[in-house]
């Protein structure tokens, strides 16, 4: 018997450097942000409805005094909706997507860290989030005619976008618990009643009181609380209550997300030594 | 008889007693299993006896519960295993939204030294198909398409989890070529499939699993030997005993109104039973499943009215 060698294949490198790296996440989020353009179910609601909502809510009826959002409020609240929007179903739905027609699982197979799989489904978010805005924003201005001070348009913005990062963990959470089928459906069951209880549509004063402790504990209403205090129409609840919220209950999410993903295997790819 | 393989060459995966489970059911059962470098390795078995869970495991993308598994004598899912592993999975499908090239585009871009697109394409037979977005291709193109993704990253060790099922004549005849071609290459390939016909045409070795255990190990014409039933049913007065004496019978039975034979030598058997029964009729004969096959000959014909 010839005794068993190690393994002598021609040797080639192997390693992934850090720079190959980097273009993997660059190219993951190409990838990612052209797959979802593509997807007009994404792409119509998502990125037409704060536009078209704030157009009307918070513009044209404002303007003639019959909406209940200025379009200060408005340029807040739809702008925390659009933002809210690409995380929640464009990463929640599209996880649940990739985890049940097998996406994740081949690409698992491939040397892709599984950070760069979720930063581009971050990173698309946010990126669709910020063209929403970006819209938005265009419209304040120029047709609703709103001046704010350059400090409050950038601070806006950043709030905002950050905002991606608690809607990314409850898209997570959901992506990492329910089959596609019926990822849309729970999405849109979590994503509306909190649009409009957090007064993302039209604000919440108008609302009976236990309505109003139910925004309480969802963090659009936190996030909006937030791009609200940039323009000096927030509840005034301090800055930090809202922060802590939101960081906490995403500290929360991600616990829950993980477990689900546990609980399904995924993203396991260490074998047991 | 030949004799048992001799491999003079290193091993780039094992499956050392490796017990899964999905709950209450074993999908793997004290499996072992070792795949040679150079060699195309078919697992060969029935639907649901447990080739992609083993697969899983190779792939990293199943937890080893119990036993051990080791690709390139590393664990499954390390990333030095990924960048020189490539598979093709049994999945629904990728987006729908990209097109060829740029699912090939974006795996390339996975694998420090890829194949270039171009070979990808020809070797998958794309060409001419890089334009078309991924929804809108017929269900063999897209299984081509998942064979061009497996190779993207030139891959030592590729992973097949029933490559050509849903495949048409051509796209598998083309297949098969392709991993003969690999093979000539010195890639190793470990397939698996249902289909003895498409072991025999491509595999070195084969091994045999049926529920979650290793039942046959051998070259495909050692397995052909064992499995090379014919089933021949007819109308005849011939009881199962008697045709159990037949030329090559394994096993004997009545079915309804029919005689249900299981033999190795299905021509001479023909012509004994026509002449033993001028009256017989309804005759036909087939080549009989995998799973029948390794059944009849695995247990003996007591079991043969419970089913």
């Amino acid at each position: 018997m010839i005794d068993q060698q190690p393994i002598t294949v021609p040797s080639r490198d192997h390693r992934i450097g850090f720079v190959q790296d980097l273009w993997i996440y660059r190219r993951e989020v190409h990838f990612e942000v052209i797959e979802t353009w593509r997807e007009p179910a994404f792409i119509v609601p998502t990125l037409a409805f704060p536009l078209i909502l704030y157009l009307f809510f918070g513009v044209i009826l404002a303007v003639h005094g019959v909406s209940l959002a200025t379009p200060t409020y408005g340029l807040a609240a739809y702008g925390v909706f659009g933002v809210l929007g690409p995380a929640m179903f464009g990463f929640g739905v599209g996880l649940a997507q990739d985890r049940d027609n097998g996406v994740l699982l081949l690409k698992q197979t491939t040397p892709i860290p599984i950070g760069a799989y979720l930063f581009a489904k971050v990173l698309t978010a946010l990126i669709f989030g910020a063209v929403v805005a970006l819209g938005l924003f265009l419209m304040a201005a120029h047709v609703a005619g709103l001046a704010l001070f350059r400090w409050q348009w950038f601070s806006l913005a950043g709030v905002l976008l950050i905002g991606v990062v608690p809607f990314c963990a409850i898209g997570l959470a959901i992506g990492a618990w329910v089959k596609a089928k019926s990822a849309v459906a729970i999405v849109n069951l979590v994503f509306l009643p909190m649009a409009m209880l957090s007064g993302l549509w039209i604000p919440i004063n108008i609302f009976p009181s236990f309505m109003q402790d139910t925004a309480l504990t969802l963090p659009a209403y936190h996030h909006v609380q937030l791009a609200l205090k940039v323009v000096g129409m927030d509840a005034g609840q301090p800055l930090l209550v809202h922060i802590a919220v939101l960081v906490g209950q995403t500290i929360v999410l991600l616990a829950v997300a993980v477990l689900g993903f546990r609980r399904a295997g995924t993203f396991e790819t260490r074998g047991k030594q | 008889m030949p004799s048992a393989p001799y491999h003079p060459v290193p091993q780039v995966a094992t499956l050392s007693h490796v017990t899964h489970r999905y709950g209450p059911v074993v999908a793997l059962d004290g499996f072992s299993l070792k795949v040679w470098h150079g060699e195309v390795l078919a697992i060969l078995g029935p639907n649901g006896a447990g080739k992609t869970t083993a697969v899983g495991i190779l792939l990293g993308s199943l937890r080893v519960q119990q036993g051990e598994a080791k690709v390139f004598d590393r664990i499954p899912g390390a990333r030095e295993v990924r960048v020189r592993r490539g598979a093709m999975l049994q999945i629904s499908g990728i987006s729908a939204n990209l097109t060829v090239e740029e699912h090939i585009e974006q795996f390339r871009g996975y694998y420090p030294a890829p194949l270039p697109s171009s070979h990808l394409m020809a070797i998958a037979g794309l060409d001419g198909l890089g334009r078309r977005r991924f929804g809108k291709l017929s269900g063999g193109q897209k299984q081509r398409v998942m064979f061009a993704l497996a190779l993207a990253g030139d891959p030592e060790l590729l992973f097949l989890d029933e490559p050509t099922t849903g495949l048409d004549l051509e796209s598998r005849q083309r297949l098969w070529q392709e991993i003969r071609d690999l093979r000539q290459s010195g890639r190793t390939t470990v397939l698996t499939t249902h289909n003895l016909d498409e072991a025999d045409a491509l595999a070195d070795r084969v091994v045999v699993i049926h529920h979650g255990k290793l039942i046959a190990a051998g070259t495909p014409a050692q397995i052909k030997s064992r499995t090379a039933g014919r089933q021949v049913r007819c109308v005849s007065r011939i009881n199962p005993d008697e045709a159990a004496a037949l030329p090559g019978v394994v096993k004997a039975r009545n079915r309804g109104q029919h005689l249900e034979i299981l033999t190795t030598q299905p021509e001479a058997l023909v012509r004994e039973l026509l002449d033993c029964d001028t009256e017989l009729s309804d005759l036909t004969v087939a080549s009989i499943g995998l799973e029948e096959a390794f059944l009849a000959l695995t247990q003996d014909g007591k079991k043969d009215s419970e089913q």
